[in-house]
């Protein structure tokens, strides 16, 4: 009887876990398919898919890289790439450097100031980037006798203001960002053993050596996973390469796609093939580094 | 920045008086550093958390008091009271409209999407065969930017004449008349539905790897002991695996929250936020960067997403101060 029971519930089990492969298997073909009939389309010839009475609901008669070709030879693709390595690269490392150093810092002050910081960083990040953008716009086009309003950077604009400037989007990313990354570094350092500061201490090595040669090193992983997650981020930023570009060739590839947009209205075949070229940095970077930057995301919830 | 000054990194003198006994342990790290570590520590915080400061707490504040003047960037600066906000609230026409499809964006991510990312983690929290790949799936769309998911998507969504993939699928399957054939995104009474369910696709994944690291934290021993006391899956769940999850939940409840009240990049992609498309945040940069210069009257709508934002950001800033303080 007993036996019977437990071979009854083997075959149940076996039945739920079948059902359960049928629902996910088809989830994820409806989870895969916008971005597979993106690759398709992209791959099609308009000509093919107009002369189909079934428009791009059929088999295609052949299959090139012609729109790739295409868009590489009317767009500027490769300054698109170069203006986001331009600013993403520089926003990712300083971010990193700028938001290991304050919640290392922030560690050596009084629990209470510690948590102010971190308050103010945290919050800040939650923002929608919509609720400052009005006087961020003004004072990005701010000047100062011909000069920038946000003074350091004169040197670095070819216009007089920060707006429409690489600078710009880097300074607004980093400040963004370190938000987020302070708070996720700041609960990694808590993890740390304190005696290897408190041994480095004794022998007399500043903070900075502290920092430098005992913390970072050991921050390693979170640095890691973090890097992934804000490169990822930033390439992906539409809003303030939008709002804070004028031109398009200086845009990068996120918004520069919207450049593309309305052109090619009848033919999904180019906007496809832009969309694809666009979207093949994230996803190799996320199909090789899947685990730091699951990871990555998962440090700043865990604690929250 | 008074905070910033070094007493906060020197210990009390009246509790250190007696050098050579026995300090607290806290304290002693402290004296440890000398004037220049001291000055080097405050820089470390103090230059980043001004730049923060000024960048986005101070545009923040520049934002709510703009909300009171009519200043259109040009003319001198006129203070009008709650103008901005009557005119907002009574006569301007897509106030509302846009408010409403924060909510029910809001809606669609705490009814379906978010509980459908939950669905998917436990499903792929089992031992089973695949799951990598089934995660790997799920969460792409998350790693493509909104707006590239606004491109994506407006390849199915596209009317007939744009050869978009749903419309002739639905003709040529002879479903609907070429001429009743829906305009997914030009159609302002659905449009706003066809760009959710591109925003789901992508929430669902990013909410289904948040929950699988949380999931994976759970001490086994309590779902062991649920089992025991024959427990099946769904009470397991709900009983005991959705308690211990709270820290993940409140993280959970405040991303979705929060990327509802950023929506921003689809709309934008597919009709710069109009004709059934409004949202808070478009109605911000269409009424004071985009197209018009009413840095005033775009700040006031700035204020109205900024209140609902500090609902979320407090729920979470007060968990994180209890998770400290415990």
């Amino acid at each position: 009887m007993a036996g019977q029971r437990t071979t009854h519930n083997r075959a149940r089990r076996r039945l739920s876990r079948v059902g359960l492969h049928i629902f996910l298997s088809v989830l994820a073909f409806i989870f895969a398919w916008p971005l597979l009939y993106a690759l398709y389309m992209s791959l099609r010839r308009y000509g093919d898919i107009v002369a189909n009475p079934n428009g791009p609901f059929s088999l295609p008669s052949s299959l090139s890289l012609d729109n790739y070709t295409f868009v590489w030879n009317s767009y500027p693709f490769l300054g698109y790439y170069w203006n986001t390595a331009v600013i993403t690269i520089p926003a990712v490392i300083l971010t990193l450097w700028i938001s290991s150093m304050v919640a290392f810092a922030v560690s050596k002050y009084s629990w209470r100031f510690n948590l102010v910081v971190l308050m103010i960083f945290t919050a800040g990040n939650l923002l929608p980037p919509q609720v400052i953008i009005v006087p961020l716009f003004r004072l990005y086009n701010l000047t100062v006798g011909g000069l920038p309003a946000i003074p350091l950077l004169s040197q670095l604009s070819d216009n007089g203001r920060i707006y429409d400037q690489f600078i710009g989007l880097i300074l607004i990313h980093t400040t963004f960002q370190t938000g987020f990354c302070t708070f996720v570094l700041s609960n990694y350092m808590k993890t740390l053993s304190k005696e290897l500061v408190e041994a480095a201490m004794v022998d007399g090595a500043g903070v900075f050596t502290i920092y430098r040669k005992v913390i970072l090193p050991l921050c390693q992983p979170a640095l890691a996973a973090l890097s992934t997650l804000l490169f990822v981020w930033i390439y992906n930023d539409f809003f303030w390469a939008l709002m804070l570009f004028k031109s398009g060739d200086k845009r990068p590839i996120t918004a520069a796609l919207n450049n593309l947009s309305g052109q090619f209205f009848t033919d999904p075949t180019v906007v496809a093939a832009a969309s694809m070229m666009a979207a093949v940095p994230t996803v190799v970077v996320y199909l090789l580094l899947q685990r730091y930057f699951v990871s990555g995301l998962t440090l700043g919830s865990a604690k929250g | 920045m008074s905070k910033l000054e070094p007493q906060a990194l020197t210990p009390a003198p009246a509790t250190v008086a007696g050098a050579g006994v026995a300090r607290p342990r806290k304290r002693r790290r402290y004296s440890l550093l000398n004037r220049r570590d001291k000055i080097l520590l405050t820089l470390m915080v103090g230059i980043p958390l001004a730049i923060f400061l000024v960048l986005i707490w101070g545009m923040t504040l520049v934002s709510v008091g703009l909300a009171f003047t009519n200043w259109d960037g040009v003319q001198p600066i006129q203070f009008v009271g709650l103008d901005n906000f009557t005119q907002l609230f009574t006569t301007y026409p897509f106030f509302w409209p846009a408010l409403s499809h924060n909510v029910l964006w809001l809606l669609v991510f705490v009814f379906f999407a978010t509980p459908m990312g939950i669905l998917l983690a436990v499903c792929l929290d089992r031992q089973m065969r695949g799951t990598s790949i089934y995660q790997t799936i799920f969460f792409t769309p998350v790693v493509l930017s909104l707006a590239l998911v606004g491109f994506i998507w407006e390849l199915q969504y596209s009317p007939l004449a744009g050869n978009g993939f749903i419309d002739s699928a639905l003709v040529s399957l002879g479903i609907v008349s070429p001429a009743s054939a829906p305009d997914w995104l030009g159609d302002s009474s659905i449009n706003i539905w066809a760009v959710l369910i591109a925003a789901s696709w992508r929430h669902i994944g990013y909410i289904m790897v948040l929950y699988l690291a949380g999931l994976k934290s759970v001490d086994p021993s309590l779902r062991e002991a649920a089992a025991i006391d024959g427990a099946n899956e769904r009470q397991t769940f709900f009983h005991v695996v959705f308690p211990v999850m709270a820290p993940i939940n409140v993280v959970i409840v405040v991303v979705t929250v929060i990327e509802s009240l950023r929506a921003f990049d689809i709309a934008y992609i597919v009709n710069h936020g109009k004709n059934g498309l409004e949202l808070l945040s478009t109605l911000i940069t269409n009424n004071s960067i985009s197209e018009a210069s009413l840095l005033g009257f775009g700040s006031a709508i700035a204020v109205v997403l900024l209140t609902i934002s500090l609902v979320p950001i407090g729920v979470y800033l007060t968990r994180v101060m209890r998770s400290e303080e415990s």
